[in-house]
Order: structure tokens, then sequence, then C-alpha cells
């Protein structure tokens, strides 16, 4: 790879990315009404003007949307890798990715076949009116699910995994008492327990950490009140990079909304209430068959859950203006997965008359709403609780349900905790294995939902911290194994 | 394989099979060094200056390039040197990073000037015995070409077209006119942009349904 050190390609990227957004026209704008200002002089236009947009709070508000798009910004690749190797270099991986990819389309439209429902269709002006209606309590009045059954469940998912295999790799050589324990056979890079301290320093118990109350030096009450008055400073300066770095040691009931919010460059504009507005007449126009998968989900999994069964409603919302949302199929760049097409009726073929099904090319997985349930602890707007929900998903929940070689793909995550298990719990690890009860297969499922409806929300919150804090999901891995522990000894 | 399958600015060259390196004398005593040769040869008499070498990885760890190559262009007899020694195209031998990215190497990072070149050698280390095979694919060289003089300006001067006689205006609206309808289309765009959104709602216009049974990846 060429030195590293050329950073052009990625402030070009940016700066296009950056170039089409509302930020963009909003700055253009202050910069021509700023000219006005008596300040502003002419012989040093250039600097006062940006010391007028850094005074002003816009320069900040741009290094936070630079920082937003660092997070979802391509790999830094040759420039002739093609982009299908930037979506997930290993051709294995990709394939065994297009395969699962058929089987759930195979699912989908079957069950449509079966049931005789369409994947979309008009609503009628009548069906329009009630919905309109009844928009806030959708749970009162849903259709007749007892005929749709998910697409697929997470075990379905772990049998793909366990069946993955490198072509290239030699097995017979690899005589390692590690790989024959464990049910994923893939040697990706993992960190080990040093690595893990080293990257994740700030978890360490010596440091105060919100939620854990020993092992801390400071007194729990003192280390609060003062990390709490740090936490609305950094509201305050509205820093993505700060509020981040803050996240790592858990953020405090009064403030996580607004830190995540912050962490995530979730602004929630009027522009953002009008998209909202807009997925929401898109939901009452058409009428998908992903809508019963997303409301039998819901019943499924939230309706019953102690924490969230209240949220019902802001469930269905939330999930059925997320599958008309065009704007999610920009993380496809990035993500192992592709998204399903689909023809309208009578131009099959016609590749003019394509539509990409659902619109954000997300097919809802059993336990899919679980992502959205815990944060409606933290937004009761729901265009806020959308725009979070939207960001959370195509940074970091996207990862846990497709295959990729990625550190914080499901693979990866899988395999840390097998060896981080294995390495730290030997026996209770081969204790489970002898009763044909194989870890991974107990935890699998906790993993896929980021732990959503498995920790008590108050525990769950403060893992997610870390999740947005360190960027990464690799913290679900560690999480299962002393979940795993607290759960068998 | 030829280097320059699909890239019009790579230099037509000849990529031969590897040759893998065994250790010990008979077939079936033989065992996997670890170490692989790829020779690239180019046209006879056609030595080269090397811009950059670019390949995919595929699941080589180390990579060494060697050039064959003249001190100038018809001087002496051209010797082999070693233009990069043991560069890590994976992040750990024994596992998946780096194994199948795509790479370019520059001539700045080389150790010698890769000028006149007239063949390479790639030597290419596996020290792992995870995998069966490992290799470079689709290498290609591209050439150094010597930026272009910037042009004085009386060469541009000299490229300049003279216009004989003003453009016929015949038939042209009023100035004026133009003018005040730029103006006011200026306003709505200033208009436009103040209420703009990135928000894209996609298409819905599906004509009372999408055909079932078509669902399909792209």
């Amino acid at each position: 790879m060429e030195d590293g050190t050329d950073l052009s390609p990625s402030i070009a990227q940016i700066v296009q990315r950056l170039r089409g957004s509302h930020l963009h026209s909003q700055l253009e704008r202050q910069a021509k009404d700023c000219l006005h200002r008596p300040e502003i002089k002419l012989e040093s236009l250039k600097e006062d003007v940006r010391a007028f947009l850094k005074a002003s709070g816009w320069e900040k508000r741009l290094q936070n949307a630079v920082y937003r798009e660092l997070h979802v910004q391509l790999p830094q690749c040759h420039p002739t890798t093609p982009a299908e190797h930037l979506k997930e270099p290993l051709a294995y991986m990709r394939k065994a990715q297009a395969s699962w990819e058929k089987r759930v389309l195979k699912s989908l439209n079957s069950m449509s076949t079966e049931l005789g429902v369409p994947l979309a269709r008009m609503r009628p002006v009548g069906e329009q009116k009630d919905l309109t209606n009844k928009w806030n309590e959708m749970g009162t009045d849903e259709p007749d699910l007892s005929r749709f059954r998910p697409v697929y469940a997470p075990k379905d998912f772990l049998e793909v995994l366990i069946s993955l295999r490198n072509p290239n790799h030699d097995s017979s050589e690899d005589m390692t008492v590690k790989s024959h324990w464990g049910l994923i056979q893939v040697p990706l890079n993992i960190r080990d327990i040093p690595q893990l301290r080293q990257a994740y320093s700030e978890l360490n118990l010596n440091n105060g950490q919100l939620g854990i109350d020993d092992h801390a030096h400071v007194h729990p009450d003192l280390f609060e009140n003062n990390y709490v008055q740090i936490g609305k400073k950094v509201v305050v300066e509205q820093d993505s990079a700060a509020a981040q770095q803050y996240s790592r040691r858990g953020c405090p009931t009064g403030l996580r909304s607004d830190l995540w919010a912050l962490t995530l460059n979730s602004t929630n504009q009027p522009q953002d209430v009008m998209h909202y507005e807009q997925l929401k007449a898109g939901v009452i126009q058409h009428d998908l068959l992903v809508d019963y998968l997303i409301y039998k989900d819901v019943k499924l999994t939230a309706s019953n859950d102690d924490y969230y069964f209240v949220f019902e409603d802001f469930l269905y919302q939330v999930m059925l203006c997320f599958s008309r949302d065009t704007a999610v199929l920009e993380h496809f760049k990035y993500n192992s997965a592709t998204p399903p097409k689909s023809y309208i009726h009578g131009k099959v073929g016609n590749e003019e008359f394509a539509v990409l099904y659902p619109p954000n090319g997300v097919i809802p997985f059993h336990g899919f709403s679980m992502y959205v349930a815990p944060l409606c602890f933290l937004y009761n707007e729901p265009s806020k609780l959308y725009s979070v929900f939207r960001m959370m998903y195509i940074r970091y929940f996207f990862r846990l349900h497709s295959i990729s070689s990625s550190p914080s793909g499901i693979v990866a995550l899988c395999l840390q905790f097998e060896r981080l298990l294995q390495a730290h719990l030997p026996q209770l690890f081969y204790h489970l294995r002898q009763i044909g009860a194989q870890p991974l297969r107990i935890a699998f499922k906790w993993m896929v939902r980021a732990f959503s409806g498995y920790l008590s929300t108050d525990q769950l919150l403060l893992l997610w911290d870390r999740i947005l804090g360190y960027d990464s999901l690799e913290v679900v891995a560690g999480e299962r194994t002393a979940y795993v522990r607290t759960q068998f000894t | 394989m030829s280097c320059s399958a699909d890239h019009s600015e790579s230099v037509d060259c000849t990529v031969k099979p590897p040759v893998f390196l065994q250790i010990g004398d008979a077939k079936g005593d033989s065992a996997r060094s670890g170490v692989c040769v790829v020779d690239v040869t180019l046209p006879h008499g056609k030595p080269i200056n090397i811009e950059k070498i670019t390949f995919k990885n595929y699941y080589t760890a180390y990579v060494t390039i060697r050039l064959l190559r003249r001190k100038a262009e018809n001087e002496g007899s051209a010797k082999w040197c070693t233009a990069l020694s043991d560069l890590a195209l994976m992040d750990n031998p024994h596992t998946e990073g780096g194994s199948q990215n795509y790479f370019s190497i520059h001539r700045r990072q080389m150790q010698v000037e890769p000028d006149h070149v007239e063949s390479l050698r790639l030597i290419l280390r596996q020290p792992s015995s995870a995998w069966r095979l490992f290799n470079l694919e689709e290498i290609r060289l591209f050439p150094h070409k010597e930026p272009a003089p910037v042009k004085e300006v009386s060469d541009w001067l000299s490229n300049l077209i003279v216009v004989k006689q003003p453009p016929d205006l015949e038939g042209l609206p009023d100035p004026q006119t133009v003018s005040s309808s730029i103006q006011q289309m200026w306003a709505l765009t200033e208009v436009m942009q103040a209420n703009r959104t990135t928000a894209s709602i996609g298409r819905f216009d599906v004509d009372g349904c999408y055909d079932i049974n078509l669902l399909s990846l792209t």
C-alpha cells in the first residue's frame, strides 16, 4: 500500500459527501450574510469570514459533520480496488454472504407466493385514512399475523457462520487444540487479552466507571459528581469527538440522549423532521410485505418484554419508516450485503423499472426490532428516535447480521468470544462442550441483538455507551464472556 | 499471463508461473519451504523506467522485489539489485488481514531507482503453514513519465486563434431582458436552496404492486 501519508483521497471523499448536504448550503448562506457585518474587512476577507463562522458555532458543526463522515467512510484503498472488494475483501466471505442472501430471498418469495400477499401495493384511500388516524396506536389494530413467520432467526444465521471455511486454509496443518474447541473455523485476526487491555484502557477498574462502584480509587459519589459536571460541559461544547471519548466510561442517565445524539451527529434539524414525515407518508401510501414481518417481530419480541412492551407503537412507527428510507442504501457501499431487487408490475427484466426491495434494502429478521427498543427510553420524539436509530444501524448494527471479515463483524465477534472463553474459563468451555451445549450456540442470540432484551436496560445502555465510545462492537464479545460466566458459574 | 490485460497505461510484460522452492531431494521427500519466485519479463531490448508496480495479494506474507537493470540506457551489462526487501503484505501471516488486498508499490518506496529495468523477480514468502497456496495476482507495471514542462506564456499565445471578425449577434434577445430574468432565476434558486433538504425518498410509484416471485440480487 502507498505510504498512507497521502490524505487527499479521504479529504476529497468527505468534501464530496458534504458538498450536497444541507449543512453546506447553510454554511454558504451564513458566509454570504456575514459579508454585511462591519467586522468583515475586504483585505482580510477569508480570515474574517472564518473567524465569524468559528465564533457563531458553524465551524464546530462542520467539524462534527466531518467527524461523522470519518466513521462511515470507505476504507483507504488502492485506486484500482473494485467496489465489491471495498464491501468485503475476502472472496469466500462475499460468496457466503451472497449464498445466504439467496436463501433469505427465497424464503421471502415463497412466503409472498404461498400467502398471496404482494411484495408491495398501493393502499386504497380508505385504508390510508385509517392508518393516518391510528398512526400513534398501531398496536391496537394490527392485521392477522398468524400466517406470517420471520424470514430467518439468529440460529439459522449461526449455522451459516459455523459452516464458513476458507478454501485456501490448510486445516490438516492446524493441529492446535484451540481450533477444534470452537465452532468458528475462520482464521481472522482477533485481539488477545493484553491487546484488548491496551485498546480499552479506559475500562480499567482503576478508572472510575459509571455503573460500577467498586475498585475505583475515588469515592463513587465524588467520582459521579465530577463526572456529571464534565458531561454537562461536553454537551454545552457540542463536540462530537469529546462526546465519544466521554462515553467510554459510561454516560450519566440524564445526559445520555444528548451525548449519543452528539456522538452520532444526529442533529434533528427541521429537514430531519421533514424527512421523517416524508417516510411516514410513504408508509401510509404503500403497504409492503415486510410491514407484516415488522408487526410479527414486534409482537414476538418487544411486546412480550417487561421493559419494552410500552413502546410498541413507537417501534412500529420507527421500523416502518426505516423500511422506506432509501438513505439507508448508502451504507451498502461498506456493508458486505447487497440490497435485493424487484421489478415494477408488468415490467419484469426491464432495468429501467427495477426497484430495490424493501426501499432501504434491509429485510428484517426475528429480533430486529430490539435494536430500536432500548432507544425508546432515551428519545420520546419519533423523528429524533428515528434519526439516532438509523445512525446506530448504519454504523454498527448492520454488522451483526452480515457475513464479513470486519473486526466488528459477527464472525470476528464469535471467534473473539470463543477464544476469550477458552482462555479464561477453559473448564466451563470444556464442560459445556461435553454436555453438547456449545457456548456459542447459547450466546449467539445475545450478540446478534447486541444484548437487547437479555441485559436489564440500565446495564444494556451502559454497554451501548461503550460501543459508541470505542466506535466498535468488539466490547460485545467481552460482555458475552462475562455474561456466560454469571449465567453458568 | 500478460500484464496489460485491462490497463492502457501499464507496460506489456509477461508474468511467469510461480516456482515454489522445495526442501529435500526426492519428490516424496520434499516439503514446502514457504518461498516462491515469480519472474516478470519485459519484451527483449525494451528496458523501462518503473513508476509503480500494482498487484492483488493472495496469501503472501512478505514480498521482496529484485530488478535486473542497467546503470544507463545502453551502458554495460545488466545487474540484479534489490529494490525492496520483505515488504509485509499481511498483518499477521497466520490470519486473514491483508491476504486478498490490492497493493501498489511506488518508485519512491524502492531502495534503488527502478530505471532501465529489463526484468523483475518477485520473491514471495509465507512462513505460515496454514495456507495451501500463496501468490500475487494481476501484476502490472506502470512506466515512469517525466512531468511535462510548464509552457511559457509565448507558447500559449502562439496557440490562440485570432478571431478576425466579431461574432454575429443578430437575432439574440436584449441583454437587459436576459439579465433581469437571470436575476429572478437566481432569487428562486436562493429560495430553493434555503429550503433544500437532503431527504431522498426513492421510488414508490409501483402502479398497484411489485411482481411477486421476482426478488433477486442485483
